[in-house]
């Protein structure tokens, strides 16, 4: 008796795990079915990207700056240990391209409209208006999750690459304007050691990463519980999973895609 | 015509529909009453299939919606409209907005033909020059008409309406009731009306079908029900408080 229970129980929570997952699975499934049958009127989709791409603009460019600065105080104080502080330019790129850059905008994009789509979702679920949705005959994936997950998938990637210039630009502020680092070595070590593989790998990093985002926060909205506190544990809930996932996803697309 | 056979629907442990039947005749409007929390908005949404039942059938024009995939049941969608007993608009469209929603998403008229379309179906309900307003700007019964306005406009060939007069003052209940038998005079919907208002919801009702305890007890054409001798349902719409309907048990 004693050694059946704890077993038991670790069955249960495992069950429940992968039962998640398979809705998880059927959700984004029926959505990717959804998008390629009736992808909605573009209004639906443009009225997203305002929200989730344009919107996010201003927190992008902010974060991106700092990353930059920070980027080229940190890497100039490594480099000149080797005296090589000419690499600057590359080591700021590099990092921006490859990495920081497709993982800072997934996490700014999660917190900023991640958490949104969820409330919003959950909202519209606990008061019945995913059901008259139903009752007009609409498709409620193709207005409420289609719109997000395309708009999305547009707009990480966009922001990523905004945000990967203005990060150039604040290395270069700090490392050429403030310690003194030399323009053109700056931009001639860029050139020369970011290739056409680094953007590329930086823009699929950003492609999934919005599908995840929106992915995990709009079923985490139309898996809402009861009520207000249902709602708000759902939004908690989507921003974890969206930003743990991201950065697990991350780890496994960098070791494929290095 | 919709029917429904041996429909059972519970959630967890209570019992709400017990193998429940009932036939709906096309062309009419059958009223259904019934103790409140007995299962009248569940009984509803069996109908357009927003909740399945655990068993039984539930058919609609000869099929049984109960069986259909997403897209099927989409299509059997299209005939019915529905107002919710809490009218759930989209709260984050205003009052026009919300009414011309659906033209807009399934029908290819013009800007101007829907504003005209939206301001006559407001109009009908009482509510001109509230466009601009949003749902949680309005008082309950002008939600409820938003919502009737919104569940008429696309002149549906079902129509469920959930209470859609309680909260309302008694004039403008008779006004909802009388658009309710002019629409249908002019459109000859089918309509299922869960009301509480006895006996206004009589005169404006071809049959009457009472919920209790899960079943139909007592169906039939206006007058038979009214005159019922059925103890239930004469205690219910007599409203009085001695009788087999036990409220402080
Ligand atoms: N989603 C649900 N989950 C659990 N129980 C539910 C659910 N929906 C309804 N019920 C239960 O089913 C019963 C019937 O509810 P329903 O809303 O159909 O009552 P009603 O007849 O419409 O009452 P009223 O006249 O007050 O609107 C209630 O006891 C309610 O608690
Ligand atoms: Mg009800």
């Amino acid at each position: 008796m004693g050694i059946r229970q704890p077993i038991q129980r670790l069955g249960g929570v495992t069950l429940a795990i992968l039962r998640d997952m398979g809705r998880m699975l059927t959700f984004l499934l029926y959505a990717l079915y959804t998008i390629a049958r009736r992808p909605g009127r573009p209004i639906h989709i443009l009225k997203q990207l305002h929200f989730i791409g344009a919107k996010s603009l201003f927190v992008i460019c902010l974060t991106a700056a700092f990353t930059g600065m920070v980027l080229g105080l940190q890497g100039y104080y490594t480099l000149a240990k080797f005296g090589s502080e000419g690499m600057l330019g590359s080591a700021v790129a590099l990092s921006l391209i490859r990495e920081l850059g497709p993982v800072l905008t997934a996490l700014m994009v999660t917190g900023r409209a991640g958490s949104a789509i969820t409330a919003e979702i959950g909202i519209m679920k606990i008061t019945e208006q995913i059901d008259a949705l139903k009752t007009m005959a609409l498709e409620p994936f193709k207005y409420l999750v289609s719109p997000k997950v395309i708009a999305a998938v547009i707009a990480v990637p966009l922001l990523c690459a905004v945000f990967d210039v203005v990060g150039i630009a604040g290395g270069y502020v700090v490392g050429v304007k403030l310690l003194g680092v030399n323009p053109g070595t700056y931009f001639f070590e860029m050139e020369k050691s970011v290739v056409a593989k680094d953007v590329i790998s930086g823009f699929i990093k950003s492609l999934s990463f919005g599908l995840i985002i929106s992915w995990v926060c709009c079923f985490k909205g139309y898996n809402a519980g009861h009520g207000a506190e249902g709602v708000s544990r759902a939004t908690t809930a989507a921003v974890v999973m969206s930003s743990v996932s991201v950065l697990i996803w991350d780890y496994f697309l960098t070791s494929v895609l290095l | 015509m919709i029917k429904l056979v041996n429909v059972c629907k519970s959630f967890g442990s209570q019992c709400v529909l017990n193998n429940l039947s009932l036939e709906i005749p096309r062309g009419l409007i059958t009223a259904v009453i019934g103790p409140s929390g007995e299962g009248k908005s569940v009984l509803l949404k069996q109908l357009i299939g927003l909740q399945a039942p655990d068993s039984g059938q539930v058919i609609v024009d000869g099929t049984d919606i109960t069986r259909l995939g997403r897209s099927s049941l989409n299509r059997v969608r299209e005939k019915f409209g529905m107002l919710f007993q809490n009218a759930a608009l989209f709260d984050s469209l205003t009052v026009f907005e919300n009414v011309a929603f659906p033209l807009e998403e399934k029908t290819s008229l013009s800007r101007q033909e829907i504003k005209s379309k939206v301001h006559e179906a407001l109009r009908h309900v009482g509510l001109s020059g509230i466009d601009h307003k949003y749902p949680d700007e309005l008082s309950g019964g002008m939600k409820k008409r938003v919502g009737l306005a919104r569940a008429l406009l696309l002149k549906p060939q079902i129509i469920l309406f959930d209470e859609p007069t309680t909260g309302l003052d008694p004039i403008i209940c008779r006004a909802i009731h009388q658009l309710i038998a002019d629409t249908h005079r002019l459109f000859g919907f089918t309509a299922v009306i869960v009301s509480h208002e006895i006996p206004e919801i009589f005169d404006i009702s071809h049959r009457v079908a009472m919920l209790f305890r899960g079943e139909i007890i007592e169906e039939g054409p206006t007058e038979t029900v009214r005159n019922s001798r059925h103890p239930v349902v004469r205690q219910f719409i007599d409203g009085s408080l001695e009788g087999p309907i036990q409220f402080l048990k």
